[in-house]
């Protein structure tokens, strides 16, 4: 009769070998286990996006016209339509037939152009929607709100109207992605055009929204402009979604400024560049010159609500509908049939990024998060209206061409009151992703 | 000197604004005793007249002309509003001028609205505290922006001014002093309607038999009501009037502020300071200080001014109410007694 004994030493054997024999599989399915607790991983037949949008507040008229472009994008995603850029895109992996297999479901809420809202809306887009991806905005405080939460929820955001550069400069993120172009940006192409257009010996006079945005813009056009020799006369802050700005132009009359930079956008713009015409400053000699007042970033939507007080004013833009290539014209006829208007900038930045997301998923052939950043980070393309284009892998920034702008003297009708004065092209606008400072952080998968 | 004329040219309109709501506000409490919490909702509704005006001026006929496309590749909608095609240049002269024609349609509408308030809800409030009073407009204020908010939405409105009044007044010319003093027609033109209705309101109630009663009852209700007149029926058409003033403030000032459903709320804190700067029930009161407050915010917006104390512009209303309250308890003409109990 054989007997069983366990020596101390055998007892440590064994319990080492059971130990490696237990944890040798975890080293094989490590991965795919990694994969299974990213953010909402969809499990069904569908993957769900989420627009946090503003429909209400200052921006809402850029907010409505986001949404009409993200319902588009779904709608070619999931190969209904016509396709708009689907087709023009290159290189693409998008097949029409929605992304991995699965058809792509969304869901929105209004971010009434106030950061606390937007973060509420995407947090509940991520935890009881199942959203996998965020994007929309318009406001930068948004979007770099709502990125900061999906950094830390594992989700992406891909940002949609933000033009500060704080938002891919100093509070960049790993999660965080920006198709369109920034203030730095705007200010490096609208500085020669209205140095020319007015002059080296100018003083120029700020209002700015109070908020990154504004702060940036104004810094980045204080930078275009006194490199050339323009004096700064002052530079004032006002409320974000102020309706009246009698208080902010009266003491602009009698500064000895003559030109006004206005670093507003949306509703705010609108009202105050209405109001500064009304106020007779575009009537005005100053200094032996007429005065001129300068919108720095422009939009189609803007010029509209500010009628005529728009005309021969300078600005720049994303992107135009008038714009001649093959893929602003696919996507100004999807747009304009589907809605009966044409896309907005800020329609156009968002149905690319959604595009680009999900061309991103189907190139990276998962929706896990971590490698769908890769995908992205330094993935060049073109046919989606701004030429070729880089994801820059520093700073998730949209390398590209943008224009400038001028209010039309003479429109057609009302969707024809801008006209573009001049492409500026990448290399001119590429500059060096340090000069912003900023971390993009981890690209750990998380569990939400 | 131009910058000085030019804000208290900017200081006027918005003080006009202020006096006219306020006035309101004082003739609501004077004659009836109710601190009227709903009182900036009604400017609101009354802006929404205007809106309403020009949504009806605006509806049109669409036919599509084949022969045209657009650049997405549709036939053209030729769109033209009913009103051109009916009326001709007259129609299109009322659309250039649809925010004073919807005055017409303001003083009807405010002056149901108003008596509706009062006869509905307001009355079942006199006898209560002052604290219940505010609660309850509060409350209607509420609801009834939230009724706006649900047919018009939550973004603001523009209105235009009329063409011929949306341009430059240059001020200066008149002055002698060149085109250096210029400022929008249109608030000049809200500034002298303000002056016109305040006029028009005073004359009323000084020139007028039924005045008379309604300033005779502010005085003394019960006295008035043992000579046989029914007071109450006077306070409420008072209360009408208030509403119609409140109104056409609201309806004149679009082409300024484009409204929304909340523009209310933030002139009547405005407004209820410049009530107790006035002095509680006094309707002269009322009117200097919405005026020398609105000239006191626009200096205090002066560069120089803000360079000395940053944001002086935001608090200078409330401080000076803080300095009034403390030298003079009543306000600038308030009267003995009111609210004092």
């Amino acid at each position: 009769m054989s007997k069983f004994i366990m020596t101390r030493r055998g007892l440590l054997r064994a319990g080492a070998a059971s130990g490696v024999a237990l944890a040798a599989p975890m080293h094989f399915i490590r991965g795919a286990y990694a994969e299974d607790i990213s953010c909402n991983m969809p499990k069904g037949d569908t993957v769900t996006f989420g627009w946090s949008v503003p429909l209400t507040g200052p921006y809402a008229d850029e907010g409505a016209d986001e949404l009409k472009a993200f319902q588009l994008a779904v709608k070619h995603l999931n190969g209904e339509g016509d396709g708009g850029m689907i087709p023009t895109m290159k290189p693409t992996a998008l097949k029409g037939n929605g992304i991995l297999g699965k058809k792509v479901a969304q869901v929105h809420g209004d971010s009434q152009t106030k950061t606390d809202a937007a973060r509420d809306n995407s947090k509940r887009m991520i935890e009881r929607d199942g959203a996998i991806m965020i994007s929309g905005g318009s406001s930068s405080a948004e979007a770099i709100a709502v990125q900061s939460l999906c950094q830390d929820m594992g989700v992406i955001h891909m940002s949609g109207l933000t033009h500060s550069n704080d938002t891919t400069g100093k509070d960049k993120k790993r999660y965080g992605f920006r198709h369109f172009f920034n203030a730095y940006q705007s200010g490096v192409a609208l500085g020669p055009v209205i140095g020319e257009a007015y002059g080296k010996d100018r003083k120029a006079y700020h209002l700015t929204a109070d908020y990154t945005w504004g702060w940036t813009q104004e810094e980045s056009m204080k930078a275009a402009t006194e490199a050339m020799g323009w004096q700064t006369v002052a530079a004032v802050r006002t409320p974000l979604g102020s309706a009246d700005f009698s208080q902010y132009i009266t003491p602009v009359l009698n500064s000895g400024a003559d030109v006004l930079i206005l670093n507003h956008y949306g509703k705010d713009m609108v009202n105050s560049l209405t109001q500064a015409v009304q106020f007779g400053l575009r009537d005005k000699e100053v200094n032996g010159k007429k005065f001129e007042i300068v919108v720095p970033l422009f939009s189609e939507l803007m010029a509209q609500g500010a009628g005529d007080a728009v005309k021969g004013i300078y600005g720049t833009s994303n992107w135009d509908w008038k714009l001649d290539d093959d893929a602003t014209k696919a996507f100004t006829k999807s747009f304009g049939q589907e809605y009966g208007a044409p896309p907005s900038q800020a329609a156009h930045t968002c149905y690319v990024q959604a595009l680009l997301y999900a061309d991103a998923c189907e190139r990276a052939g998962t929706f896990f998060a971590p490698a769908v950043i890769k995908a992205l980070e330094g993935f060049e393309f073109d046919g989606l209206g701004n030429g070729s284009t880089l994801y820059r892998a520093e700073d998730h920034q949209c390398m590209k061409s943008c224009l400038v702008v001028q209010g039309k003297e003479n429109p057609k009708d009302k969707y024809d009151l801008m006209e573009i004065v001049k492409v500026i092209p990448r290399e001119a606008t590429t500059y060096d992703p340090a000069i912003f400072g900023g971390e993009l952080g981890p690209s750990d998968a998380k569990q939400c | 000197m131009d910058a000085i004329l030019l804000q208290i040219l900017n200081g006027l309109d918005k003080g006009g604004a202020y006096a006219l709501i306020a006035l309101g506000l004082t003739l609501v409490f004077g004659t009836l005793g109710v601190v009227n919490f709903a009182h900036g909702a009604l400017f609101m509704l009354g802006a929404f007249c205007a809106v309403t005006f020009n949504k009806l001026l605006n509806l049109e006929s669409v036919v599509i002309d084949p022969t045209q496309k657009t650049a997405w590749g549709t036939p053209l909608e030729v769109r033209t509003p009913y009103i051109e095609a009916w009326l001709g240049d007259f129609g299109k002269y009322l659309h250039d001028y649809s925010v004073p024609a919807s005055i017409l349609l303001a003083i009807p509408v405010m002056l149901i609205i108003g008596i509706v308030m009062e006869r509905g809800l307001i009355r079942y409030f006199y006898k209560r505290p002052h604290a219940d009073q505010i609660l309850v407009t509060f409350g209607l204020a509420i609801v009834i922006q939230e009724i706006i908010k649900h047919f018009f939405g939550a973004n603001p409105i523009p209105q235009p001014a009329p063409m011929a009044f949306g341009g430059t007044a240059y001020v200066g010319e008149f002055l002698g002093m060149g085109q250096t003093l210029a400022y929008p027609w249109w608030r000049i033109i809200y500034f002298l309607f303000s002056l016109g209705i305040i006029g028009a309101v005073f004359a009323f109630l000084q020139f007028t038999t039924y005045g008379m009663v309604v300033r005779a009852g502010m005085r003394d209700r019960e006295t008035v009501g043992l000579l046989g007149i029914d007071i109450e029926r006077r306070f409420t058409v008072v209360f009408g009037l208030a509403a119609v003033v409140a109104g056409v403030a609201g309806v004149m000032y679009t082409p300024i502020l484009p409204p929304d459903y909340h523009m209310g709320m933030e002139f009547l804190v405005l407004s209820f300071v410049v009530v107790v700067v006035g002095g509680m029930g006094s309707l002269g009161g009322a009117v200097a200080a919405g005026f020398l407050l609105g000239i006191l915010q626009s200096f205090a917006s002066m560069n120089e001014v803000k360079a000395i104390i940053p944001g002086i512009d935001q608090i200078i209303i409330y401080l000076v109410a803080v300095v009034i309250l403390l030298t003079l308890p009543r306000g600038l003409m308030g009267r003995k007694g009111v609210m004092e109990d």
